[in-house]
């Protein structure tokens, strides 16, 4: 038990590092990942048929296919077409395709909660479609899409762990060099499980109670 | 993408299906007493099921195969690339799966069962007669999602090396990198390929329990 906890002390700076790096990973596939899942729901309405049909599936491939799979086109895929990205680079550029194509359902669904009478009476307004958009359907909209968007972001962070194929040194990826390098892989996997744990858990709990506290005010 | 090509990656099928069914059977299996644990009366029961669904889902399934493989498989139990997938994305399902069937539990109206215990129903009949057909109805639609993002899962299967789609996918990529882009387009879109009819196959079979209930 003591040789564990000294084992652990001593590699928990590498796996904060690692850690570091998952979290800019999913931080920045959502900053890019969402207002494009956004855009993506708002052009699978649009009347223009070929935007339609793109926008389509575009969600449909980055929600059909496995995230592996499309990070490991991005890293292994993408140099031979011309280009050439780093392990974070293919990293954020797959993980933000998956959010898109799946914020972009979330959001949908948010959208399509905001009652009929709201765009009906922002139209008697005289406001433009844009305008009805930015300033009445879409926050609304967001408000009910957020407590799903933010369960996503912590399917996220638990995704970023796949950038382990791609060679990227996130937390999972040290873990397992230190297992290679010292062969006590049960102890230091299961400290990525508590690093792991150690966020998931506390944003699940929030989360719901976000949640809760949205439904009260629905309700 | 050559005819080879294709034949080798869709080769991997098999122990895709594999791996993403039996994960769910497994999965299915162990939700049910996971599930009657979180809505028994006993309260350490509930607390340890709430404490398993939460442990469960909250670390990565990629990180609970690598502590199957290589962590137990390395020191306690030699453990099989493929029993290793399949138990560690099946307990995961089983935490899934509770929350499911505690959901459509939930949803039967309480009437439900006082009707039940009126007409002297035993408890066997009345589970089996009365809830266990509504429950499955309404778990269906969520359990298909579930199994759909399941098989996206089983692709993890590949970092430990099952010869699934994705390994085969990565391993003629690794021989022929001029064509890795084609390769792994192909694999995804073997993945959109074998959704398709899962999910076509649960929307007919919602619909048609739909009608049953309606008429």
């Amino acid at each position: 038990m003591n040789a564990t906890l000294s084992f652990w002390a001593e590699s928990l700076p590498s796996l904060i590092s690692g850690m570091v790096v998952s979290l800019e990973v999913t931080a920045a596939a959502l900053a890019i990942g969402v207002p494009l899942g956004l855009v993506a729901a708002l052009l699978v309405q649009s009347t223009v048929r070929p935007l339609r049909w793109v926008t389509l599936a575009v969600v449909e491939i980055g929600r059909g296919a496995p995230a592996l799979i499309l990070l490991q086109l991005a890293y292994y895929g993408l140099p031979y077409s011309g280009l050439q990205l780093s392990s974070m680079g293919s990293a954020i550029a797959a993980l933000s395709w998956t959010t898109c194509a799946y914020t972009s359902e979330i959001i949908r669904a948010g959208l399509q909660a905001v009652p009929r009478g709201q765009s009906e009476a922002a139209m008697t307004l005289g406001l433009s479609r844009l305008d009805a958009l930015r300033f009445v359907i879409v926050p609304q909209g967001m408000r009910v899409a957020a407590p799903a968007l933010l369960g996503f972001a912590i399917l996220m962070l638990q995704a970023s762990s796949l950038c382990f194929a791609i060679a990227l040194p996130e937390l999972l990826s040290k873990a397992q060099l230190i297992g290679t390098m010292t062969f006590r892989y049960m102890e230091i996997l299961l400290l990525a499980a508590l690093l792991y744990a150690a966020i998931c858990i506390p944003a699940t709990l929030l989360v719901a109670a976000i949640e809760r506290r949205l439904g009260k005010h629905a309700a | 993408m050559t005819p080879e090509n294709a034949l080798l990656i869709a080769g991997g099928i098999w122990w895709t299906i594999i791996v993403t069914l039996g994960a769910f059977g497994l999965g299915a299996a162990l939700g049910v007493p996971i599930c009657a644990m979180h809505v028994s009366r006993s309260r350490a029961l509930h607390v340890v099921a709430v404490v398993l669904i939460v442990i469960l889902r909250s670390v990565p399934p990629i990180v609970w195969i690598f502590i199957l493989y290589f962590g137990i498989g390395s020191g306690w139990l030699s453990i099989g690339p493929v029993p290793a997938a399949i138990v560690a994305l099946g307990v995961i399902t089983a935490a899934n799966m509770a929350e499911i069937y505690r959901g459509a539990l939930k949803s039967i109206h309480p009437g439900q069962w006082d009707a039940s215990h009126a007409l002297g129903l035993s408890t066997w009949s009345e589970f089996r007669d009365v809830m266990a057909p509504q429950i499955f109805r309404v778990t269906l639609p969520s359990a298909t999602t579930y199994l759909i993002g399941l098989l996206k899962d089983s692709a993890i299967a590949s970092t430990i090396g099952v010869m699934e789609i994705t390994y085969l996918a990565g391993f003629l990529a690794s021989k022929q990198f001029g064509a890795s882009l084609q390769i792994f387009a192909f694999a995804g879109a073997l993945y959109i390929l074998i959704s398709l009819p899962l999910a076509a196959v649960a929307r007919i079979a919602d619909a048609r329990l739909r009608m049953k209930v309606a008429q």
